[in-house]
């Protein structure tokens, strides 16, 4: 162990009370730091997952009507092809839904970080149970093609009945869990949709619930072929559902499927930009609230260590007859400053550790943009560096000015001023 | 102004003309006026006065603890007065032992570990060698039994005992005191001289002593009266 340390530990006791204030200013503001992050972060993330479970990472739709565009496409590999795009894009235009869907699934199916593509076809209906009657949204797909692209077979799980009865039955429908509340229908129940003047009768086969309440208050999923006869629409789509290996990439290859494919494509980060701005908001809004327990600890720190350098004059002119450098005066003092930042942010870890816990454990019962039963938290090493990157910042500014000051003291000076 | 040393190898320090201002503007005091002086190894100096004639602040500028306004200071013929900030602490470290008036021990500290303070700061020895030998300093003031009690349970007199120890810890050339005995009755206060001049002796040591203290300043071997900055 160094000198220097040596003598910052003992020095540490010097003022018990205030350190340990400063200490556990540090450990709390840490360990909050580390749990406001794990839970926004968390309900990020779920709300990401939910997201992309149930309208996929990018969604193709409306054909782009380009006025000049050529196009030159070398074999099959992506990365391999070079594609050469004139358009007129202030002048874009778009013509509603997708023309022939098989093609662009067939073109998808090219493209490396593609996983799944369903075909969906859109339209508004009325939805008439026994009891109610209430507007509605049919979404036509090819179940096993939406599988790929969904986590659906999971929502019907947390719902109730089951996929298989939808898969043999071409009158079934899977209603939303809020919308079946309201039409107070079940498994089983019969349902009349109305679409213009088309009126038809299903069956109720399974209750799905995704969580987010905008979806399962409206969304009734059904066979294709069917949604086509209720809505008229022979062919075509309204859109098609693109999964993705890699999500994060999702805006790159947006771009990309719109140049190539010549049809809108939003990734999942666009079409719910501003949900993830208020969710980045808040996170940057909890950090700063909780940095200022942090930011209140350092300055009681420099307090801590502005005291402890004026009482420890005499020690620092010993210290200096004896042959320590300015620098060795300096270093004490900042080491006092991490030693208590070390033992802090351990603290803090810990803290945040087991509050992160425990909150993740803790049943609560959530709706609105989406379901919840318990605090959702996200695991994140970057929480615990970047509250130490804060802590180490605050603590060791709040040491360097009292160790400059202490390593300035004049040791002729302070003894002369003592023995007089 | 003090008649001019001659340079030699003999002097474990030296000083020419060396003269200090203290304070600013009209509270400015011309304190010391062109200083001269010089210790030898072996022999320990007094130098005597009134309050406020500039002894300590001599003792200060030889100790390199503070810089004069004019004049040099030699340790062993190495010019120091203009050194840098860092070869004076260096030479206080290796050349240098202080005794002050008020022991200034680490009060968190053991003796033991007091004594082992400058040691470790040189950095010459081992950490086993500088217990041992910190214990033998703290055997040779009597406090051999005592070595590993905080400062703050030791009285007056062990405490200015466990100081002297400290300062010859690096076996420097030049033992600075001021006024060791200054806040000791009078018996610690033979026992603390006795103990710095002999062991200084021994070890062919230069002490350079600060007294207000007849009796002391008689038993050194050199008197050095100093009367309004300079020495008479």
């Amino acid at each position: 162990m160094s000198t220097n340390l040596r003598i910052a530990l003992r020095f540490l006791t010097a003022r018990k009370r205030s350190m340990l204030m400063s200490l556990a200013g540090i450990i709390f503001g840490v360990g909050f730091f580390i749990v406001t992050q794990a839970q926004t972060s968390g309900f990020e993330q779920f709300f990401i997952k939910v997201i992309l479970g149930t309208n996929g990472a990018i969604r193709i739709e409306d054909k782009i009507q380009a006025t000049t565009f050529t196009l030159a496409a070398a074999g099959h590999d992506p990365d391999a092809s070079k594609f050469e795009v004139e358009t007129d894009r202030t002048g874009r235009k778009y013509i509603a839904g997708v023309e022939d869907p098989g093609l662009i699934i067939e073109a998808l199916r090219r493209f490396r970080n593609v996983a799944g593509a369903s075909t969906v076809l859109e339209g508004s209906v009325i939805a008439d149970s026994s009891f109610k009657n209430d507007s509605a949204k049919v979404y036509g797909i090819k179940l096993e093609d939406h599988l790929a692209v969904s986590d659906l077979a999971e929502q019907v799980a947390r719902g109730h009945g089951s996929l298989d009865d939808f898969r043999t039955t071409p009158q079934g429908l899977l209603v939303g869990k809020v919308l079946a509340d309201r039409l107070l229908l079940s498994v089983g129940d019969s349902l009349i949709l109305q679409a213009g003047t088309e009126q038809r009768r299903y069956r109720v086969s399974a209750i799905y619930v995704t969580g987010v309440s905008d979806i399962d208050k409206v969304r009734i999923y059904m066979h294709l072929g069917e949604a086509r006869s209720l809505l008229k629409k022979a062919t075509g789509a309204s859109f098609i559902q693109v999964s993705l290996f890699d999500r994060d990439r999702a805006p790159q290859d947006a771009v990309q499927l719109e140049e190539i494919l010549r049809h809108g494509a939003k990734s999942w980060q666009e079409r719910e930009v501003s949900w993830l701005n208020a969710f980045k908001a808040l996170q940057v809004s909890a950090a700063l609230t909780v940095s200022t327990i942090i930011l209140i600890s350092g300055l009681g720190m420099f307090n801590t260590l502005a005291m402890l350098v004026i009482e420890k004059t005499k020690e620092i002119a010993i210290l200096r007859s004896m042959g320590y450098s300015r620098r060795d005066i300096s270093q004490i003092f900042l080491w006092l400053g991490a030693i208590v930042l070390g033992i802090g942010t351990v603290g803090g870890w810990i803290l945040g550790f087991a509050v992160t816990y425990g909150v993740s454990k803790w049943p609560i019962h959530i709706t609105g943009i989406f379901t919840a039963e318990t605090f959702q938290v996200y695991w994140s090493i970057n929480h615990y560096l970047i509250a130490t990157l804060c802590a180490a910042v605050v603590v060791m500014t709040a040491a360097v000015i009292p160790a400059r000051r202490a390593a300035r003291l004049e040791p002729g000076d302070i003894i002369r001023g003592t023995s007089q | 102004m003090s008649p001019p040393v001659q340079a030699s190898t003999e002097f474990a320090l030296r000083c020419e003309n060396l003269h200090r201002y203290l304070g600013q503007g009209e509270g400015r005091v011309h304190v010391l006026r062109g200083v001269s002086f010089a210790a030898r190894p072996g022999k320990v100096t007094a130098i005597v006065g009134p309050s406020g004639c500039g002894k300590s602040t001599t003792l200060y500028l030889l100790g390199l603890l503070d810089q004069p306004d004019d004049g040099s200071i030699w340790i062993r013929d190495r010019l120091m007065s203009n050194s840098s900030d860092l070869d004076r602490t260096a030479a206080r470290c290796e050349h240098i032992g202080f005794v002050f008036q008020f022991h200034f021990l680490m009060q968190e500290f053991s003796a033991l570990d007091n004594v082992m303070m400058p040691m470790r700061k040189l950095g010459r020895l081992s950490d086993a060698e500088m217990a041992d030998r910190a214990r033998a300093l703290l055997k040779d003031v009597g406090l051999g039994d005592k070595t590993h009690r905080l400062t703050t349970q030791l009285s007056g007199g062990e405490q200015q005992r466990v100081a002297i120890a400290r300062a010859l810890a690096n076996q420097p050339a030049i033992i600075l005191a001021d006024e060791p005995t200054g806040n000791l009755d009078v018996k610690n206060s033979a026992i603390i001289f006795d103990l710095l001049t002999r062991l200084a002796k021994e070890n062919g040591q230069a002490v350079v002593l600060v007294t207000h203290n007849p009796d002391i300043a008689h038993r050194c071997d050199e008197i050095k009266p100093m009367r309004d900055g300079e020495f008479c």
